[in-house]
């Protein structure tokens, strides 16, 4: 288990250091979509127009925060459960995208997808939502306000720690954290 | 018969929304505590640590413990010699959880099954609740109210077992259940697990469950032992704190069975598991 300082956008060669277990901490731009702008973004693409993001080595956070307090960067922002994404997921990677952070399992697809591309899935702590808030120094939406919540937002975050789940040499660290520790 | 002020009720629980929000339950910051001493598993242990920071930052900025705040369920005991008075019970809750979610910052979380839309400008913020009513004896309500999020709802499970399976039987559906969800109810975990009554109530009993403190023990001694077991039967499996692979993923099995008597249906054994993410958000009044 190694621990990283990244800073995004994330190149091949940040991606190919990572392992399973890894702890990083991230900086730099992180964007925030949910299901609801990822069917967009892939629409975008389908119809060859532009995106509102370049997706070029970029890092998408899964997140549906609570609303901010008057004076609040952003209220408390902790993952949800990836696997809703997956449909879309690989046609990003194909087009650039390098990172995605969430919680739970991903299918067959996605961890295909971050092998033949070089990209990687980092889980964060689901519930940490306030300890993450901390680690988000600004927030900007930029694409579909009204989509509320699960707008596009361009984050800056400092030190956000998440933990290699999917490399992009097909390790999965649910699966081999749970083999490692399991008893018959 | 004594008679208790609707806008009381609507301020109690109003207050009691925004505080267990941002205020992890006591028992399960214990149980946190004792789960971070035991865990073996490096990446768990510092899981565990981020859980344990991120309750002391919710507490002192009084900022959600997590952006998913849930449903608002309710369980309410009404006795019988009391009465409410400028409105009904049922509006008082409705109302004070939409201020508590409004007024706490708190995420509205309720929509359209088929259309996905948000309830909240069409119904009211975060609302409905799910509310269950109980009569009893006296002149008090009691209210039970729990912030009850979309990750551990997901994986939560209802059967019918055949008689035959007893007890053996429960503790294979209980393990199953907690393996397939793996990472996604974010673990560790509280498992309530709703035996007999029929198949709707089992299902009920498993989410009332959840609301008995942890390390307090069954007083059935037989339910106490079967809760120890289901307990180790999930922790050998090896999935630790958000799946990423460790020793403590479930802290506690709570059982509740159908009183008086244990009972259920002579042809059918109903069995019902309702998982509790680490985000335990629940309180307990008295009016
Ligand atoms: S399962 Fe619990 S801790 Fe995880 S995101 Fe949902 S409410 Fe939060």
């Amino acid at each position: 288990m190694a621990e990283y300082k990244l800073r995004t956008p994330l190149r091949n060669e940040d991606v190919e250091k990572l392992k399973a277990g890894d702890i990083v901490y991230l900086s730099g731009v992180v964007y925030t979509a949910r299901d609801a702008a990822h069917k967009r973004l892939v629409d975008l693409i389908n119809e060859g127009k532009e995106l509102p993001f370049d997706l070029e080595g970029a890092v998408i956070y899964y997140v549906g925060p609570t609303p901010p307090k008057p004076g609040e960067v952003i209220g408390s922002a902790g993952p949800t459960t990836s696997y809703r994404m997956d449909p879309y997921a690989p046609i990003l990677i194909e087009r650039g995208l390098k990172g995605m952070i969430g919680k739970g399992k991903r299918n067959k697809e996605v961890i295909e997808a971050c092998k033949k591309h070089k990209a990687v899935y980092f889980g964060a702590v689901g519930g940490a939502a306030a300890l993450i808030a901390k680690a988000i120094k600004s927030a900007e939406v930029i694409a579909y306000p009204e989509l509320g919540p699960e707008a596009i937002r361009k984050l800056e975050v400092e030190d956000f720690p998440v933990v290699v789940v999917n490399d992009c040499y097909g390790n999965d660290l649910y699966e081999e954290g749970r083999k490692k520790w399991e008893q018959q | 018969m004594r008679v208790v002020k609707y806008e009381d009720i609507v301020k109690a629980i109003r207050d009691m929304i925004i505080y267990s929000t941002t205020h992890l339950a006591p028992d399960m910051k214990k149980a946190l505590e004792e789960a971070y001493k035991n865990e073996k598993s490096e990446v768990s242990k510092a899981v565990l640590k981020q859980i344990l920071d991120n309750a002391k930052i919710a507490e002192e900025e009084w900022k959600p413990l997590c952006q998913d705040t849930g449903l608002a369920i309710f369980f309410v005991k009404v006795g019988e010699d009391v009465k409410v008075e400028g409105g009904s019970l049922k509006d008082a809750i409705y109302e004070g959880t939409e201020k508590g979610y409004k007024e706490g910052y708190l995420r509205a979380s309720t929509c359209d099954c088929f259309t996905r839309a948000n309830l909240k400008d069409k119904i009211g913020y975060n609302l409905p609740p799910v509310i269950y009513f109980d009569i009893v004896p006296g002149d008090k309500i009691e209210i039970e109210y729990a912030a009850k999020g979309g990750g551990s709802e997901n994986v939560s499970r209802a059967t019918v077992l055949a008689p035959a399976a007893g007890k053996k039987g429960i503790i294979e559906f209980v393990k199953k259940v907690i393996s397939d969800a793996g990472p996604n109810p974010c673990p560790p975990l509280v498992v309530g697990v709703g035996i007999g009554g029929s198949f709707d109530y089992a299902a009920v009993m498993s989410k009332h469950a959840l609301f008995r403190d942890i390390g307090t023990k069954n007083p059935d001694p037989e339910l106490a032992e079967l809760e120890e077991e289901i307990k180790k039967e999930c922790n050998k499996l090896g999935i630790g704190a958000m799946g990423m692979g460790g020793t403590e993923t479930v802290l506690a099995v709570h059982i509740e069975t159908f009183q008086p008597g244990r009972m259920c249906h002579i042809a059918s054994l109903p069995v019902a598991v309702n998982v509790q993410c680490h985000s335990s958000r629940h309180a307990h009044i008295t009016i």
